[in-house]
């Protein structure tokens, strides 16, 4: 992480703010293993730990509608029993040395990362398990006759919340049948059929070496990680390089949901298909929805309805970019009775930003921010463990974090104004409102 | 933003190689100017970054009854402007030189922080330090403020049905002390809320001799040494008001309450009054009772999980909790979710049924061993995150511990034996010292149904 002083160092030469030069980053080292994987690693002996995690194209956007919640079942039971290794011998292995094991769950990605002491002993039993985890599950039947009960009254439990039930709402009226509104953990009826036979099939599908990203942070060696890719990945299902998810009808028809619900609060949520993570218009739309709703205090959502009337504690809008568009959101929860005035406004920000973008003083703010915070976007090596799995997952350049800086800096309040009228139409989006005002209760254009 | 019961990840070093290498990361300066301002410095040169963070000792603790609430509203106020930066200024001109910045107020502290490039700590402390003497709470500001206050209110306790049980739970546990009035405040008081009330509370107790200013990252302490006397060292001492001895007079028999809300599954929370610790280096039984927290549910194979969840399904989740550290009286808490077609009677039997385990016939060599090597591996996985070493610092500062605990706990931790897991087990799981609340499900009529568990996404 000592190469990011370097960048700070770019950084204050004053002018050189937006001087948009090469800035050293860490040092990506990549690879394809033996295996198949493709691997990522940066090389660092600061701390005496280790960061892991292989991600694998089998999210809930590989489920289908009839079989909701496969998905995340299969990675659910990956650490609940595997080859010679019951789902306590898992557990008590990794945490006998400290370790910590995780899971990772999105609709185009599912994976699992690993955090250990780097010493030899705690870092070969904590990845001889996860080896083991990754590439011998067993799916136990009574495990998964357990999880299941236990999910379905979780996914019963959510249907008595108004975040989720929005969440559910909204998905479902920006995607429509695409995968990408399929429920991340299924539904009631649908979990109730998944059987032991539906997770192996699932695995075999989409946990393939040639899909696997190995990312690999922190205190060994080269060498070390080369042995350590191949061995998580060796034994991994044949195949599974092909998984795609279909494209993302991009125009909806405007809708409004109002969804009646005891809270004190509304929950709103406005959007419309967003942006791919390889979409053109990337930076154009990160950093001007850092104006509009993504800067926290600073944004105009925030100033509008928060600082200057005191309507909500919380609202925010950004995009979700992943292997096709992912939602464009806007979202705030405010005290029922003045819903629809927070509501009016938000629509009313939303479309005068639309029609003339940001000021220049606007977009300098968001540059200045954007770029003077950079340095703590790599500051850790859990963050930049997460850039590398991203960086490979979705195939962006090597040199993606090199670029950064200097892609942010480029971007104009013509390219933002341009790039949000094409992608946001503020006249055809789904707007959900759970714990709607009562009295006007009911589906509504 | 508020914090309550912010776990404390206490933490030991055993391995020799670890020891050597949180060694060198463990370097921490410590000054205090003329006016009473303890700074603390701790240095961490990985990344070109620098955290500030200002901790006031003074939380909802020093509230009174028919104010409650009032700390937080003044933590809300303390970005609305000073004699000379207007309103939502400080927070723009942290984000124009790359910055994060937010604040947090628990029942012990209110505390501020800035997160930047290293070279912008001068701004940082420049902002800072005018809020410490010259804030300005205007009727208008205040009336928009305390608007947003009840909606975070209404957002994070009146709509969420475990944490509105929480705080009805710590309302009857707690019979006399302040722990009993949630940090937030009760919707009344804050519907009766003046911006008199935050001005008097600034007043009283926004000074740096009742604050600690924590700076760690990529400084050097003698830098920040200076930088802090510049800015701050100008700030002259206030006599703070008298703090009340606050006690809760021992509880003389087992606390029921139900709590209704709209929600699928009942929850259950039994809470037993358990000690703070308050002279690390001669007690024991918080380390132990911190110990024992791990052995109930210090990963998926502590007892609670493997025995409730797994092997018997009588809950679908559950979980054990404590905290040593804090101002005031604390509880170990037993908490959980029974399975589909279990009551919330049958798992308060299973938990009691672990707990006469535990007294009866203690803990193994094994469990004990693996909490330990668990908190050892914290010990380094902390020194990732600036933010939350520096956190601990503040933490231990304000509630009077100070920071030079931290190696004092950690070794302490590592001397608790199994006797004195089953002794602490044994004294305070006892009846007369118990609260329990149970959520009692209500039916949400006229929502459509079947939501799934996708995640929310909530900006602080």
């Amino acid at each position: 992480m000592t190469c990011a002083k370097l960048l700070a160092a770019a950084l204050l030469s004053s002018a050189a703010l937006f001087s948009g030069s090469a800035l050293a980053t860490p040092h990506i080292q990549h690879w394809q293993a033996a295996s198949g994987a493709r691997v990522y690693f940066v090389e660092d002996h600061d701390l005496p730990m280790l960061d892991v995690a292989v991600d694998f194209a089998a999210g809930s956007a590989f489920d289908t509608a009839g079989k909701s919640g496969v998905a995340g079942m299969t990675l659910g039971l990956l650490d609940l029993g595997a080859e010679g290794l019951s789902e306590d011998d898992i557990s008590r292995t990794m945490a006998d040395i400290g370790a910590q094991l995780s899971g990772r769950f999105e609709p185009d990605r599912a994976g699992m990362s690993l955090r250990t002491l780097s010493s030899v002993a705690e870092r070969n039993q904590a990845l001889d398990t996860l080896a083991q985890v990754l590439q011998h599950p067993l799916f136990p039947e009574a495990v998964l006759a357990r999880e299941k009960i236990r999910l379905i009254a979780g996914l019963k439990e959510a249907e008595t919340k108004p975040e989720s039930i929005a969440d559910k709402a909204f998905n479902k009226a920006v995607f429509g049948t695409h995968p990408y509104s399929l429920p991340a953990s299924g539904e009631v009826d649908t979990v109730e059929k998944i059987q032991r036979a539906d997770l192996e099939a699932f695995y075999r599908a989409h946990y393939g070496a040639n899909g696997a990203v190995v990312a690999i942070m922190g205190d060994v060696t080269r060498a070390e990680a080369e042995a350590i890719a191949q061995k998580l990945t060796a034994q991994l299902p044949p195949g599974g390089a092909s998984a795609t998810v279909p494209p993302v009808t991009m125009q909806i028809q405007p809708s409004e949901q109002r969804i009646a619900h005891p809270a004190t609060q509304s929950h709103i949520l406005i959007g419309v298909p967003g942006m791919a993570r390889d979409d053109p218009d990337y930076f154009p739309l990160y950093v001007g929805n850092y104006v509009l709703g993504g800067g926290g205090f600073v944004s105009r959502l925030m100033n509008e309805v928060r600082e200057k009337r005191g309507l909500a504690y919380s609202v925010y809008s950004y995009f979700m970019p992943m292997q096709q568009p992912g939602a464009y959101q806007i979202g705030l929860q405010t005290k029922k009775d003045q819903a629809d005035e927070a509501l009016q406004l938000t629509r009313a920000t939303l479309r005068e930003f639309i029609a003339k973008g940001p000021t220049e003083k606007e977009l300098i703010a968001a540059k200045q921010n954007i770029i003077g915070g950079f340095p703590m976007r790599i500051d850790s090596n859990k963050k930049i463990l997460d850039y590398l799995s991203v960086i490979g997952f979705y195939g962006l350049p090597l040199t993606y974090l090199d670029d950064f800086v200097g892609k942010v800096d480029k971007v104009t309040v013509a390219q933002i104004r341009d790039a949000f009228k094409r992608h946001v139409n503020p006249d055809a989006m789904a707007t959900v409102i759970v714990g709607a005002p009562e009295e006007k209760t009911e589906h509504a254009k | 933003m508020q914090i309550r019961w912010l776990k404390y990840l206490a933490a030991l070093v055993v391995f020799p190689a670890i020891l050597a290498s949180a060694a060198a990361h463990a370097e921490v300066f410590e000054k205090t100017l003329s006016n009473g301002l303890k700074v603390v410095v701790k240095e961490d040169h990985r990344a070109p970054v620098v955290v500030q963070q200002v901790w006031y000792h003074v939380g909802s603790i020093d509230e009174l009854t028919g104010t409650t609430g009032v700390a937080h509203m003044l933590e809300h106020m303390m970005f609305k402007g000073t004699k000379t930066v207007p309103p939502g200024e400080f927070s723009k001109r942290i984000a124009a030189a790359g910055g994060r910045e937010n604040a947090f107020t628990n029942d012990d502290y209110t505390a501020y922080f800035q997160q930047l490039q290293s070279s912008k700590l001068p701004l940082a402390m420049q902002l800072e330090s005018d809020r410490m003497r010259n804030l300005q709470v205007s009727d208008a500001e205040f009336a928009k403020e305390v608007k947003v206050v009840m909606e975070e209110r209404r957002m994070r306790t009146d709509d969420e049905p475990h944490s509105l049980l929480y705080e009805k739970l710590m309302a009857v546990a707690y019979q006399e002390h302040p722990y009993r009035h949630p940090v937030i405040g009760w919707m009344d008081d804050l519907l009766v809320l003046t911006a008199g009330d935050t001005r008097n509370w600034y007043k009283s107790w926004y000074a740096p001799n009742n604050a600690t200013l924590v700076v760690a990252g990529d400084v050097k302490a003698d830098e920040v040494f200076k930088l802090a006397q510049r800015y701050y060292g100008p700030i002259p001492a206030r006599k703070l008001p008298l703090r009340k001895p606050h006690s809760e007079l021992p509880q003389v028999g087992i606390k029921r309450i139900v709590v209704k809300a709209p929600a699928e599954l009942p929850y259950l929370v039994m809470a037993y009054h358990a000690p703070e610790l308050r002279d690390p280096e001669k007690e024991w039984k918080p380390y132990a009772l911190e110990v024992l927290a791990g052995i109930l549910d210090g990963n998926e194979s502590a007892r609670l999980n493997k025995s409730l969840v797994r092997e018997q399904q009588l809950a679908s989740e559950v979980g054990a909790g404590y905290e040593s550290t804090s101002r005031g009286p604390t509880m170990f808490t037993l908490e959980g979710t029974p399975s589909t077609g279990k009551s919330v009677a049958d798992l308060e039997a299973g938990l009691r049924q672990q707990i006469a385990l535990l007294v009866k016939d203690g803990v193994s060599e094994e469990e004990l061993k693996r909490v330990k090597a668990q908190v050892t591996a914290g010990e380094v996985y902390k020194l990732d995150s600036v933010f939350y070493q520096a956190m601990q610092i503040g933490q231990l500062e304000s509630i009077g511990l100070g920071h030079k605990a931290i190696p004092v706990l950690l070794k302490k931790l590592q001397e608790v034996t199994a006797q004195q897991v089953q002794d602490v087990a044994r004294e305070f799981f006892q009846d007369d010292n118990l609260s329990v609340a149970v959520l009692d499900p209500q039916p949400i009529s006229g929502t459509q149904k079947h939501a799934d568990m996708g995640g929310s996404h909530d900006l602080r």
